[in-house]
């Protein structure tokens, strides 16, 4: 089995026919994920590429009954993209794009939360979520995920999941499902629903976490593995070097005084029982190592 | 984006935030120029982002001209842990009966917006946070619904600020809330706000963090942009588009991705090394993007070896390497060069790679041994 999405998965895209979503949209087509309609305002009727395009998301699952979309749209009407999703009755949501401001994202979680509480976000500003052989919504190269399990990943960094699910692929480990949960302060989804997931899922029988510095998001997981979680899982937190005050690239990966530091997570995992490694390199080979033992 | 106190005080006049008269002044006649305009007595103040300003000598009081340009002479040019005095922001000064904090900024874990008033304000209000907890009040902000003035005077009550400056800062608070969230702020902090004795409440400081994601609906932030503060390395890289934070070592890294450039500093640092750098080409890895990265590194004087780390996705490899590639037939470097390059294709671009490799430019397969090499190369060179 596979967390959130599976094969049957149907998706829109919101802004198919710009280039990130064309791009993104029709890779992961290719891939085998059932894209079934694109959205673009002013664009309905046109297709991209056998793809219907719709004016609005509402008319696009009237006409396909999709059950989640890709949202890839400009920063400027990201916030009202999600919620346009939501309110057309979407009950997942990922959306890749970087750059929203801040205060959009906290208005958009907060609404969801009160007037869609059904609706789950993934992302902003992530990768997005790739169940290997069934379906891959977002930005991630299929190609270097190898299918069928018992690995499921949970991540804040893109390259960093990429470089996971390679190191693997290479050990020939499968993965039931990868998920990006993106680098901005207010993930729609954190560690806690994804490993929350993974725990119910029967066939996720080990977990792989990539955390970063900034928030504490990690420290939450700690809490959430300590009291829920009886699978093995192998954690690795980005940003030891980062210095106090900068933003290292992602908005939501900045060290504020002494909160929110690389050593203060890993010691909450370590704590938690949680194998913490030192690069991701080793996330993978201790990986490999657990699954064998399995 | 962080402000300088002068630009955060304009910030908090545009929302009708009550601060002291006052002007900036880059010399010390332009300091005597200013203090003439605000009336004596006035307070020279150090333009600096980092905080211990006045515990460094970077805040004075003049009652005269002699006073200032004493202050104003000692000032600028004043090393305050690292940051240097060019500008200085000379204001009338107040007479305090009270001094209080103010706050906004959201709390991630809550996901909401946090209000914080105190009535122990002018110190470092960590400190009050730690050792006095009940001393400030906190209030959380539903983002989808906003501050209401009820809030505002349930905070300054819970606060326990005096009842004459309870009426000033409730106006304050819903100034300062809309500074936040119209303004785009990530951080709005008076500290401190204060009461003087004839009952007026302002802003006697002001620390502003805009968020730059939300520039594109702020033109005027332009007036803001003031990149002297920036390291000569950050300002050029800057200007070229690309996401770099300077550091202390002397490894320089490049890699894709700002997770994966994140652990690349932390694996330099793990097998013994020092990174230069922070420095993320983000997706692609196109010989522009390389060349300006490359010339970003090594305009820093301390990189002794150069780190790529290059994990393909979608850009496969082979388009990697030859970005490599190209970009090093365009610019001229003689530091040593360790290439990890991984990922989709990367067999057809460590081929492409094979072709350029010397005895400066060597390509490894794994993060590790790359780094270990990198490590190498620059204590050799020392």
């Amino acid at each position: 089995m596979s967390i959130f999405v599976d094969e049957n998965t149907t998706v829109i895209v919101q802004g198919l026919t710009g280039g990130q979503g064309r791009f993104h949209g029709l890779r992961n087509k290719a891939y085998g994920t059932k894209v079934v309609a694109g959205v673009t305002p002013g664009k309905g009727g046109q297709d991209v590429e056998g793809i219907p395009v719709f004016d609005t998301v509402a008319e696009a699952v009237a006409a396909t009954g999709a059950n989640a979309s890709f949202v890839s749209v400009p920063p400027k009407m990201a916030g009202a993209a999600i919620l346009e999703a939501a309110a057309a009755g979407i009950p997942f949501i990922v959306c890749i794009t970087e750059g929203i401001p801040a205060h959009d994202e906290a208005r958009v979680y907060n609404t969801l939360v009160e007037q869609y509480p059904s609706t789950r976000l993934l992302g902003p500003n992530c990768p997005g979520i790739i169940s290997p052989g069934k379906t891959n919504i977002g930005i991630t190269a299929g190609e270097i995920a190898l299918p069928g399990g018992p690995v499921g990943i949970v991540s804040r960094s893109g390259t960093l999941t990429y470089q996971a699910l390679y190191e693997l692929k290479q050990m020939g480990v499968g993965v039931t499902t990868c998920v990006g949960i993106g680098g901005d302060p207010v993930p729609g989804t954190n560690f806690v629903d994804c490993l929350a997931a993974f725990q119910d899922d029967p066939d996720t029988k080990a977990i792989i976490m990539m955390g970063e510095i900034g928030g504490s998001e990690e420290e939450k997981a700690a809490e959430f593995i300590k009291a829920n979680v009886t699978k093995p899982v192998v954690a690795y937190i980005a940003g030891v070097t980062a210095p106090e005050g900068k933003k290292m690239g992602h908005a939501g990966a900045i060290v504020s005084g002494n909160s929110g530091t690389a050593q203060a997570k890993m010691a909450a995992l370590s704590a938690a029982g949680v194998h913490v490694v030192n690069n991701p390199t080793e996330a993978g080979e201790k990986m490999a190592e657990i699954v064998k033992g399995l | 984006m962080d402000l300088y106190e002068y630009q955060g005080k304009q910030y908090f006049a545009r929302f009708g935030i009550p601060v002291s008269p006052g002007g900036i002044a880059d010399t010390v006649e332009q300091a005597v120029a200013e203090a003439e305009k605000a009336g004596y007595p006035v307070v020279v103040k150090a333009q600096v982002q980092v905080g211990g300003r006045g515990k460094a000598g970077g805040v004075k009081l003049a009652t005269n001209e002699a006073e200032v340009r004493e202050h104003a002479g000692n000032i600028l040019g004043l090393d305050i842990k690292g940051h240097v005095v060019h500008r200085l922001w000379i204001e009338h000064a107040s007479d305090i009966a009270k001094e209080y904090y103010a706050s906004f900024t959201l709390d991630r874990g809550a996901k909401q917006y946090l209000g914080m008033v105190s009535a122990q304000g002018g110190v470092e209000i960590e400190t009050v946070a730690e050792e006095n907890p009940e001393a400030l009040a906190r209030i959380y902000i539903d983002p989808a619904i906003g501050f209401t003035e009820a809030q505002a005077r349930q905070l300054v009550e819970d606060a326990g600020l005096d009842a004459e400056a309870r009426d000033g800062a409730i106006g304050i608070l819903l100034n300062l809330y809309r500074a936040y969230v119209e303004g785009d702020a990530d951080l709005v902090e008076i500290n401190p706000l204060i009461l003087t004795p004839d009952g007026r409440v302002h802003a006697l400081d002001a620390k502003v963090t805009l968020d730059d994601n939300a520039s594109f609906r702020h033109p005027e932030w332009d007036d803001f942009r003031d990149i002297d503060e920036f390291d000569e390395r950050e300002r050029l890289a800057r200007s070229k588009g690309l996401q770099y934070v300077g550091l202390d070592g002397y490894v320089g890294v490049i890699a894709n991705g700002a997770g994966l450039a994140m652990s690349t500093c932390d694996v330099v640092n793990q097998v013994g090394g020092s990174p230069a750098n922070f420095l993320d080409i983000g997706g692609g890895a196109n010989a522009e993007v390389m060349a300006n990265a490359l010339e970003v590194i090594t305009s820093d004087t301390n990189v002794r070896s150069i780190l790529i780390n290059i994990f393909g996705g979608i850009t496969r490899g082979e388009e990697v390497a030859n970005g490599i590639k190209a970009a090093l037939g365009r610019i001229d470097i003689s530091i040593p060069m360790v290439i990890r390059l991984d990922g989709t294709n990367a067999e057809e671009g460590r081929e492409i790679l094979a072709t350029v490799t010397s005895d400066k430019v060597l390509s490894l397969p794994t993060m590790l041994d790359a780094a270990r090499k990198a490590v190498e190369l620059a204590n050799a060179k020392n």
